[in-house]
């Protein structure tokens, strides 16, 4: 098979394979009330689920971050959220900071 | 059919200080960069978030075609990463829910759900009137999907300028911003067990299975921290 076909095959494999949780999660929620329990239980679970995502993220990374120390990851993750809170919560300066932060660190 | 006052009310979201257009923009251009380098046309990298539109996924998917995996193997190791989808979108589509509105609506707008437009619009829902939240939701969607897909595009044709230091930059905002967003929604106790001992026990679980770790330890962390919540009244 050509690169390009196998390429294509891959993107639809993907694509398939997320829309098929996206999907069973709308089909879901028609039988879910806000009140109920399982409502509630699916809230901490997806909130779990992305946070345990986000530590492996930081601990274990995919791709291109996989080339920085861990110890500087850290580092930044903690000064940044750090940042957060005295920000009250600005999302825009940390993230922008982050991303100079690590590049710089990387690079001692 | 769609109210567009509170669907731009949605895509407004991309603007002001909780804005996600810069953490989407800088995990995105990396992405684009990172598809070129697994081989991808620039047609190819922009369908792939066009169509899939959930980075962890799509990190799995190039990672697995640089290593030759099957399309078998590749279609389970992104399910496995992308299941999360599936309690995420039970966790918020309930709170968009009016009978006045078409399920098609639902139906089409589930493919907007990723990490960022989610925490929005949890954080945003209660501001609008109920039977126009899935409006609110299409506005967010349609925001954070197309940054998504022109921003994959712009780090594919800017990849040859990208150095490696700055790749790495880019890709840590991701995660900084996320982790942000969550300590901004611990409000209450069930959800801060959720929030710490999910981090927690993510990389833990990965030790021992790196596949099944997103799902175990998501199970896991909730349940404790549902079960701790209903025990203290929250």
């Amino acid at each position: 098979m050509e690169s390009s076909q196998i390429i294509i095959l891959a993107i639809i494999a993907t694509s398939l394979a997320t829309f098929i949780s996206r999907f069973m999660g709308a089909l879901t929620s028609e039988k879910v009330s806000v009140k109920s329990k399982i409502f509630q239980w699916f809230n901490c679970v997806a909130y779990s689920t992305l946070a345990a995502l986000l530590g492996r993220m930081i601990i274990f990374p995919a791709g291109v971050l996989s080339d920085s120390d861990l110890i500087y990851r850290l580092v930044v993750l903690v000064c940044c959220i750090f940042i957060f809170i005295k920000s009250k919560k600005n999302l825009v300066i940390p993230t922008i900071i982050s991303a100079f932060f690590l590049a710089l660190l990387n690079n001692i | 059919m769609i109210n567009s006052k509170v669907f731009f009310q949605g895509l407004k979201s991309l603007k002001g200080s909780k804005s996600p257009a810069i953490p989407l923009a800088a995990c995105f251009i990396a992405l684009g960069a990172l598809l070129k380098d697994a081989g991808f046309n620039l047609q190819q990298s922009a369908a792939s978030s066009f169509f899939t539109y959930a980075l962890p996924g799509q990190l799995v998917m190039a990672e697995s075609l640089l290593v030759g995996a099957s399309l078998v193997n590749i279609f389970i190791a992104v399910w496995l990463v992308n299941f999360r989808l599936y309690p995420m979108t039970v966790s918020l589509f309930p709170l968009l829910e009016h009978n006045k509105q078409p399920k098609w609506k639902y139906y089409l707008s589930c493919h907007f759900l990723a990490v960022t437009s989610w925490l929005i619009a949890k954080d945003g829902y209660k501001k609008i009137d109920k039977k126009h939240r899935i409006d609110f939701w299409i506005g967010i969607g349609i925001g954070t999907w197309t940054t998504a897909i022109l921003m994959t595009m712009a780090g594919y044709l800017s990849a040859d300028y990208l150095n490696k230091d700055m790749l790495i930059g880019l890709a840590i905002v991701n995660p900084v911003y996320f982790f942000c967003m969550m300590i901004g929604a611990m409000k209450n106790l069930s959800i801060s067990i959720a929030v710490v001992v999910g981090t927690i026990l993510g990389p833990v679980i990965y030790t021992v299975s790196s596949e099944w770790a997103l799902l175990f330890a998501g199970l896991i962390a909730g349940t404790v921290a549902f079960l701790f919540g209903e025990k203290n009244g929250k």
